[in-house]
């Protein structure tokens, strides 16, 4: 039993950190129906400029502040460089587009900061809390929080603001909400802006638990796809229930049965979910448009 | 006019061939080394130090007028760690430049991939790499310098012993070196005693472990091993203080950097490892042959480069067992060379004594590991 706790405790973990991965991927996905595989970059660039504002001398909330400036700036310049010279592209040719952009940002990330593996110091102390005979970090509660804000902000953001309503409305239909007066090439712009926001607050929040380098955007951008997939792409609230889910299965299937072949558990209920409801657990059945 | 400018550059060729073929009639052949290292790509941190460490001292060689009066010709490829590219160039190095001595091979995966290609040719080989099987069995023309992870398991068991520890707990990756360390530490338990009761992995990119440590900690183990490198280890042991483990650590020496300290903060303190005396030159007493060596490899490389690693070392200790050898055969003849680098006595070098022969072609023993504790975020030699 206390094995137990210990697992759905390290899962919740892990999971949490996936989830707030998976809510990246939401707004662009919103915006324009694409996968944007330059997400995992976001999160690692964020977390490196913050890294290496705070050794330059700046305090941790500066720096912090400045590295959610410095990704969101560069979300804002993928989308103006690589994104919009092609906006007749397919979806599908888009999406290698932010395939190609993620090896580009990763090449630039080793250029700029080298190979090392970097950390960042805890929010607050490092003490673990104790919940009977299992253990947590603060700093895991820390992402669990912004885990939170972040899934009600993106929601609010949909749901309730004319911004959002209208850059949703460019995923239904760009043409038509070109001819109500909506900004697309501008809708666009500020959702790459807000998505590598958020990934670099991702980042901020992680990086004390799981360190960073140049590279360590790929895999974490990879489990916050699957966590996306599974709970549902585009859908903030599936994000987060895709996440969660991904975690505790992979911590009770290492527990319970073997940890060499825990992704590929993970891996296989991903599967298992696709082939029964291809469009996530909280995603909408494929709508033809015509 | 085309054809008179080829005429022209033709004669300037020549007379440049004459002067310096006269200038140069008191000059040996130069010694051609062949180098191919994954200076770029996921084993950078090993290659990258290897390549400065060979450049830096060819360049001192040549500067003080080679070996004996060979100058050195370095021809250098980047395999970015893939053992096809290891491959081609070696073959590159053999075929079309046609190097002397070939020293290289950063990664197990890279070194054992060309051996056969090396023993073809006849081509003496020095590996920087560290798996027991490149040297075991005994191939003709292929040697080392780094420890292997054999080695490893073995100080870290005999260590346990020491305390009186029965029953150990295994922990690791699912990289190369983790693998290749796991066998070791399974197969070499039962020799002292031993008893691995938790076998746990993990993925190396990873972020949380404490569910293989929850079950670790279920186990009636006395100690728990983790072999590997990069940031695992170091989540491996902020997991273990979370948890609230108080049982004695093992890592292995792929932790051997203050990287490793830097992040595992003081969840790295009373962590043991055996490492090469490297990286504790300056509390090796004084009657320690290899101080003096170490001390003035660090301070030459730290002059040029910044903070220093054990991986240079084995460059280091690879080029002089090399320029050693040369000295002793008194010619650049492969197969001469071979024959003395097989016959290094003595060598002292950076990661311990060498005593090469027929049966062992690294020619180290355990004594060149050292027993490392940290404490208060620092190197402590214990033995």
């Amino acid at each position: 039993m206390d094995q137990l706790l210990q697992f759905l405790i390290s899962g919740l973990t892990v999971g949490s950190i996936y989830a707030l991965v998976a809510l990246g991927f939401s707004i662009i996905y919103n915006a324009s129906d694409v996968v944007n595989f330059a997400q995992g970059e976001f999160v690692m660039i964020g977390a490196m400029s913050a890294i290496f504002l705070m050794k330059a001398g700046l305090s941790y909330p500066l720096a912090a502040l400045l590295a959610i400036a410095i990704t969101a700036g560069v979300g804002l310049a993928l989308e103006k460089f690589a994104i919009e010279p092609a906006k007749n592209a397919t979806v599908v040719s888009t999406i290698i587009i932010t395939i190609g952009a993620s090896i580009f940002l990763r090449g630039a990330a080793l250029l700029i900061w080298g190979k090392e593996i970097y950390g960042l110091p805890p929010f607050t102390s490092n003490n673990p809390i104790k919940i009977g005979n299992a253990t947590i970090l603060p700093q895991n509660l820390w992402v669990m929080l912004g885990t939170a804000v972040t899934v009600l902000a993106v929601k609010y953001f949909f749901d309730r603001t004319k911004m959002g309503k209208a850059i949703l409305a460019c995923s239904y239909n760009k043409k038509a909400a070109y001819l109500v007066g909506i900004n697309v090439k501008k809708m666009l712009l500020v959702a790459y802006g807000l998505s590598a926001a958020l990934g670099a607050a991702a980042g901020l929040l992680v990086t004390p638990i799981t360190f960073m380098s140049y590279g360590a955007g790929v895999m974490l951008g990879l489990k916050g796809f699957c966590a996306a997939i599974l709970g549902g792409m585009g859908n903030s609230m599936g994000a987060v229930l895709g996440g969660i889910l991904l975690g505790i299965v992979e911590t009770v299937g290492a527990g319970f049965i073997s940890s060499g072949y825990k992704d590929a558990i993970a891996f296989f209920v991903i599967l298992l979910v696709l082939f029964i409801k291809p469009s996530g657990i909280l995603g909408k059945g494929e709508a033809e448009r015509v | 006019m085309r054809f008179l400018k080829n005429i022209v550059t033709l004669l300037a060729a020549f007379s440049l061939v004459l002067l310096s073929g006269t200038g140069m009639v008191q000059a040996k052949d130069t010694l051609k080394i062949g180098s191919f290292l994954a200076v770029t790509g996921p084993a950078s941190f090993l290659g990258d130090p290897e390549l400065k460490t060979l450049q830096m001292y060819i360049e001192e060689i040549n500067a003080k007028g080679g070996i004996n009066g060979h100058k050195i010709e370095f021809v250098h490829y980047d395999t970015k760690g893939k053992a096809k590219e290891a491959k081609n160039f070696v073959n590159r190095l053999i075929k079309k430049d046609k190097v002397d001595v070939i020293i290289g091979g950063t990664t197990s995966g890279n070194s054992l991939a060309v051996i056969d290609i090396v023993e073809k040719a006849k081509v003496p080989f020095i590996s920087l790499a560290g798996s027991i099987k490149i040297v075991e069995p005994v191939k003709k023309w292929v040697f080392k310098t780094p420890h292997t992870d054999k080695m490893a398991a073995e100080k870290i068991f005999a260590d346990m012993k020491k305390r009186g520890i029965k029953k150990a707990a295994l922990i690791t990756g699912n990289g190369g070196f983790d693998k290749s360390g796991r066998a070791q530490c399974l197969a070499l338990a039962p020799k002292y005693g031993i008893e691995i009761v938790a076998d746990e992995k993990y993925g190396n990119a990873d972020t949380d472990m404490t569910t293989q440590l929850t079950k670790i900690r279920a186990t009636d183990a006395q100690a728990i091993i983790n072999f590997g490198f990069g940031k695992a280890p170091a989540i491996v042991a902020k997991n273990i203080k979370q948890l609230g483990i108080k049982l004695p650590v093992y890592e292995s020496h792929g932790v051997a950097s203050k990287k490793f300290i830097e992040l595992a903060g003081d969840a790295a303190n009373g962590i043991r490892l055996p490492a090469a005396a490297l990286i504790v030159a300056d509390q090796l007493s004084d009657k320690d042959p290899q101080k003096k060596v170490l001390l003035a490899y660090k301070k030459k490389y730290e002059a040029k480069y910044g903070p220093v690693s054990t991986f240079g070392g084995h460059a280091y200790d690879a080029l002089f067992i090399t320029v050693e050898a040369v000295k002793r055969a008194g010619t650049i003849d492969r197969a001469k060379i071979r024959d003395e680098i097989e016959k290094t006595h003595g060598f002292v070098g950076t990661g311990g004594i060498f005593n090469m022969s027929p049966t062992d072609h690294l020619g180290l023993n355990l004594d060149a590991f050292k027993m490392i504790e940290i404490q208060n975020g620092n190197w402590k030699l214990l033995y």
